[in-house]
């Protein structure tokens, strides 16, 4: 929370309670700490994500909500009800596993209505709701089937379907499209945003990957070894990382050691050995000893020949540039991906839309290019 | 590994030992023994194979039907018991922490490794008059009995041992103490293969522990249940030890009847007959399993836990 303006901070109602509140929850296996003095709130209706590379801990945060992890220290409300000493299956929450968990010996049908029997549901009831939640996984129809005969995209609606006829007040998903394979899972990004803008229950999601947590998140907490690195929304937490953990685990991202020399209201200026000076269009605010990285994302930049690059309209001469050799090159079809050596040993990544089909014909291996960006685009990290 | 359809020459030389052996210990004597129950005896030793079937006729009769009937009630019990006391203990063992996991495994499996007579004698040490279990009860009434003169109250009258021994109640016991790892390690094999999230999944949707294991655990354990049936009544239904040295006079079961056939009554042909009785009843009981199998197979409840991320 350094180097981005004030306003780009979510803003919480305050008449709004959060839905769920996790006060300085710590979860110690033996002497490791997997859940590090953690506090955060859930607002109703959010598209929460927990997003951490594996074994950061954010699983065991959202199995300490479900309830089958219990926390060593702090506390967990749940619509403001305090859930220590809560067993899971009092818990106003229902969560898809990441397996998916789908009974193998019920049908779809009885996969469904299982929570709503145990509820002691009025059976006509159960039918409808039943039918209503497989209409909404858009299941209607195979109500019958066994789960062997389903694929695992439909395992996962009849997972989704079965938490979500319980009406819980959150609906947990941990790593829930993991499984799929890559067609799939884009589909289902979308569907679950859409599911959640329809149902209006507020989702907590388990992922490791960026992607899935950018495209459908309304707010993500990037979790590194068991504490919060950043809480925002997924364009913030994008253009202005907090520190270098987010910069790098969100996107790519080029990442330069500096000194800050010049550091006032309106501008800022880094120099870096190994990129040359960069300029940047506002003050650096927080604590620092002059020591600082500047991360710089590859679509950001961009390439010219050797020398054919203008002036920077918005920078100092001889600021926001640097030249380089092309080593390496990834055509991906929508962007091609240079990998540039600088001068001082470094390797730059930049990204460039391919936005005619000979664009990946300007540049190729071996050649000099030069690379300039707006003095918008650095974000200074103090982290 | 190489099918042995495309290594004929290698299968059969490993196969040929095994093979010989089955035939030669095995096959030749039972299909000798399957003659004779269609034979008579015509002098000590001399048994005359002459197709009759009045020995399956004898083992029909009310008396060994009975004997038969008490032996599938014995078994049978036997192997209710060790399914109720089996399934806590693997369930335990399944959720142990994987620490203690081999140790009780190891548990369950340490009776194997000592010969079943010695087991069976240190449990009529246990149970016999002057053994373990009364001598315990002997100083609990005691004291008691002490305890009510301390309270001012008529101590006890002298304790009475309690008949443990040479009854049904001991065969029962020792079969239930001699089969039980029978029981629990395919109900173990079951449950451990089970899928934890399934469990969760459970109580996640509001069941409680009782309610999901009786919903979830037990029908996705169903093969791992009737394997444990299967092999636990099958031994049972055949014992022969146990009910020599723990039973009394009305604790027979077929098994000693044969044995007596062999040697006291030196009436092979009838005793080969009985065997046959015993072995078809087994074959049925085995018959039963493999269907039962099946259909869980096909219903899907056997798949293990993978079921889940087949994308």
């Amino acid at each position: 929370m350094t180097t981005f303006p004030p306003n780009r901070v979510v803003q919480d109602n305050a008449a709004i309670k959060p839905i769920i509140q996790i006060r300085n929850v710590t979860k110690r296996f033996g002497q490791l700490a997997a859940v590090d003095d953690v506090s955060l709130d859930i607002m109703p209706g959010e598209f929460f994500v927990l997003l951490g590379p594996s074994g950061c801990g954010k699983t065991t945060l959202l199995r300490m909500i479900a309830g089958f992890e219990l926390p060593t220290e702090g506390q967990i409300l749940i619509d403001g009800q305090d859930m220590t000493g809560v067993p899971p299956n009092q818990r106003p929450v229902n969560m898809v596993f990441q397996s998916y968990a789908v009974f193998p010996h019920m049908n779809v049908r009885d996969n469904v209505a299982y929570g709503l029997k145990i509820a002691r549901t009025p059976k006509k009831d159960i039918r409808d709701r039943v039918d209503e939640a497989l209409a909404l996984v858009k299941l209607d129809g195979l109500g019958d089937r066994m789960p062997d005969q389903l694929s695992g995209g439909q395992r996962q609606r009849v997972a989704l379907a079965r938490s979500l006829v319980m009406r819980p007040k959150v609906l947990l998903l941990d790593e829930p499209l993991s499984a799929l394979d890559a067609k799939l899972r884009a589909a289902m990004q979308f569907e679950l945003a859409d599911l959640q803008e329809k149902v209006g229950i507020t989702f907590v999601t388990v992922t490791h990957d960026q992607d899935e947590a950018l495209s459908m998140a309304s707010r993500i907490a990037v979790v590194n070894k068991g504490l919060i690195a950043q809480m925002a929304t997924p364009s913030d937490l994008y253009e202005y990382p907090a520190n270098r953990f987010v910069a790098d685990f969100v996107g790519s991202v080029n990442l330069f050691e500096g000194k800050l020399i010049v550091d006032e209201p309106e501008r800022a200026v880094v120099e870096c050995p190994e990129l040359g000076r960069v300029y940047i269009n506002h003050g650096v605010t927080g604590p620092h000893e002059g020591t600082v990285h500047v991360a710089l994302r590859p679509e950001k930049i961009s390439l010219y020949r050797q020398g054919e690059a203008p002036p920077a309209p918005d920078a100092p001469v001889g600021h926001n540039l640097a030249d380089g050799v092309i080593k390496g090159m990834s055509y991906l079809g929508d962007i091609t991906v240079f990998q540039i050596l600088m001068p001082s040993g470094q390797v730059m990544r930049v990204s460039r839309p391919n936005l005619s089909r000979f664009d990946q014909e300007d540049f190729t291996w071996e050649d000099r290019v030069s690379m300039r960006w707006h003095s918008s685009s650095p974000v200074v990290l103090l982290a | 590994m190489q099918g042995w359809r495309t290594q004929k020459r290698v299968f059969a030389t490993i196969a040929t030992g095994p093979v010989l052996w089955l035939l030669l210990f095995f096959i030749i004597p039972l299909a000798v023994l399957w003659a004779y129950s269609f034979g008579r005896n015509v002098g000590l030793t001399e048994i005359e194979i002459s197709g009759t079937f009045a020995n399956y006729a004898k083992a029909i009769e009310p008396l060994y039907l009975q004997i038969f009937g008490k032996s599938i009630a014995v078994a049978a019990l036997t192997t209710f018991i060790c399914l109720i006391v089996g399934f806590p203990v693997a369930l335990a063992i399944t959720f142990a922490t994987p620490k203690y996991k081999p140790w009780l495994l190891l548990g369950i499996m340490l009776p194997f490794w000592t010969n079943l007579l010695i087991r069976t004698y240190a449990l009529m040490a246990v149970l016999r008059t002057e053994g373990y279990a009364n001598q315990s009860l002997g100083s609990l009434w005691q004291l008691s009995s002490n305890a009510r003169v301390v309270l001012g109250l008529q101590p006890l009258d002298a304790f009475e041992p309690l008949h443990l021994l040479y009854n049904n109640f001991a065969v029962v016991l020792g079969l239930v103490y001699v089969h039980l790892p029978f029981m629990v390690l395919p109900l173990y094999a079951a449950l451990d293969r089970l899928d934890r999230s399934l469990i969760e999944a459970s109580l996640d949707l509001g069941a409680g522990h009782f309610r999901t294991l009786l919903t979830i655990v037990a029908p996705l354990a169903a093969p791992g249940i009737i394997s444990g049936v299967v092999i636990t009544f099958v031994p049972a239904l055949g014992a022969y030890l146990t009910p020599d040295l723990l039973g009394g006079t009305d604790s027979q079961m077929i098994a000693n009847v044969i044995e007596r056939q062999f040697k006291r009554a030196n009436d092979w042909p009838f005793g080969s007959a009985l065997s046959f009785m015993l072995m078809y009843a087994t074959f049925i009981m085995i018959a039963w399993q493999a269907q039962r199998e099946r259909k869980l197979m096909r219903t899907g409840t056997g798949i293990g836990p993978d079921v889940g991320v087949r994308a």
